[in-house]
């Protein structure tokens, strides 16, 4: 038997088929671990959301499953955002949404929570590629830098101060890293202009 | 090949970082703490034991002529399900590794040792040489990871108890509190740096012991 293959090993069409054959498994394999994959990554992803969601809300602000009371909203750029509700007794208390800034290396996503009038419950970033070690200070895992945006609105820091030390502004920059902190910042000014701008809609009322 | 010369090899003499001078993309990438190099070193690690196990078992069946192709289409295949499955079963551990899981994909030792051991060897075997060459390769990340860490930001495995769950806090020490830091050695060139200088001592170490055995051998011989 072991002779036998290593005779037709050298025949182009073995080798034609063999990979074909190979490359069938690997496809076999790919799908069969997304299969069973799928739910499981779906439920935890959602764990996550939900727990993000919970970081960038006080405890006891909402009492609605914020997962499920969502809307989009198309912002300046044309882009659609969509927007957590937060609720409690059925009136609104907040929303939550992502904003996302290119910084030193690729988007950083940063997750909000805004009350009724406009002033930041909390923001987390959630997603970046920034340098380790450095950029990452963004992190509330890392740094507790991003702590200090809760409690700040439009006005507070008044609006030529939203930008790092820096540039004059009133948020810290990391030694080393000046671009990341300033992207953060910026993300989380345009979120709280855009909930500015689409405020009764983020909050499903009539104006 | 005994067991011990392949532990041999893969920790030291042809050590993936320090010998063979592969891997240098998720190298000079994750070293920038001891604890993310470990995590890339651990992950790689269970990688390159499968990968070789899944080479060697098929080492007859595939024609020389379409063996990188097939080596290739295995190895991405194995890292994308193991990526899968830690997202979905162990996810906790999967947010600190996710980062590193995909970088695998770019690392041509695997592939190497797929190639130069694993294609021409029984899977037991394999299996043992993708371990000693996954372990070698977490030593060099964490040795260069610790060295950059201590020089660019003055402690040593911090966020340890991420990677390895809270009992593994103590790992976490601050060498020289506020220290400034030395931002050249987290960023790449700091990397390139640490493994010359790095890479020159293990020559150095290489160097004196091929001078020193014999001699030292003679005594002990005479001795026994």
């Amino acid at each position: 038997m072991m002779l036998d293959i290593a005779q037709v090993r050298d025949r182009l069409s073995y080798q034609g088929v063999s990979l074909g054959i190979f490359a069938l498994l690997a496809s076999a394999a790919l799908g069969l671990a997304n299969e069973s994959t799928r739910d499981a990554i779906a439920a935890a992803e959602a764990r996550d959301l939900a727990a993000s969601l919970a970081q960038v809300l006080p405890a006891g602000s909402a009492d609605n499953d914020l997962l499920k009371d969502t809307t989009e909203i198309v912002g300046a750029g044309g882009t659609a955002t969509t927007v957590y509700r937060a609720r409690k007794g059925g009136i609104a208390t907040g929303a939550v949404f992502r904003v996302s800034e290119r910084g030193y290396a690729g988007d950083i996503i940063v997750l909000m929570g805004v009350d009724t009038r406009g002033r930041l419950l909390g923001a987390r970033v959630v997603k970046h590629a920034e340098t380790p070690g450095l950029g990452d200070k963004i992190e509330a895992a890392k740094t507790k830098w991003i702590l200090d945006f809760a409690g700040k609105s439009l006005g507070d820091p008044p609006a030529g101060k939203w930008g790092v030390k820096k540039d004059g502004g009133a948020f810290d920059q990391f030694a080393g890293a000046t671009i990341t902190p300033r992207a953060v910042v910026k993300a989380v000014k345009g979120g709280l202009e855009f909930f500015a701008a689409h405020r009764d809609e983020i909050l499903g009322e009539k104006g | 090949m005994s067991y011990r010369d392949i532990f041999k090899d893969g920790l030291w003499n042809q050590n993936v970082v320090f010998a063979q001078l592969l891997a240098m993309c998720p190298t000079m990438a994750v070293t920038t703490t001891g604890t993310n190099g470990l995590g890339m070193g651990l992950a790689t690690t269970v990688v390159l034991v499968a990968s070789n196990m899944i080479v060697a078992a098929i080492r007859n069946l595939v024609s020389p002529q379409v063996r990188i192709p097939v080596f290739v289409v295995l190895i991405a295949t194995l890292v994308t399900v193991v990526d899968m499955a830690l997202n979905a079963w162990l996810h906790d551990l999967y947010k600190v590794l996710g980062l590193f899981i995909a970088l695998i994909v770019v690392n041509c030792a695997i592939l190497g040792r797929a190639e130069a051991f694993a294609s021409n060897s029984p899977v037991l075997a394999s299996a043992v040489d993708g371990l000693a060459m996954g372990l070698g390769f977490t030593g060099a990340l964490t040795v260069i990871g610790l060295v950059r860490e201590l020089l660019g930001s003055g402690t040593l495995f911090a966020q340890a108890s991420l990677l390895l769950g809270p009992n593994f806090a103590f790992l976490e020490t601050t060498v020289i509190p506020n220290y400034g830091g030395v931002l050249l050695m987290i960023l790449p060139p700091g990397g390139f740096l640490v493994l010359g200088l790095l890479l020159a001592l293990k020559r150095r170490l290489d160097a004196r012991v091929s001078q020193t055995t014999p001699p030292a051998a003679a005594p002990v011989l005479e001795g026994s």
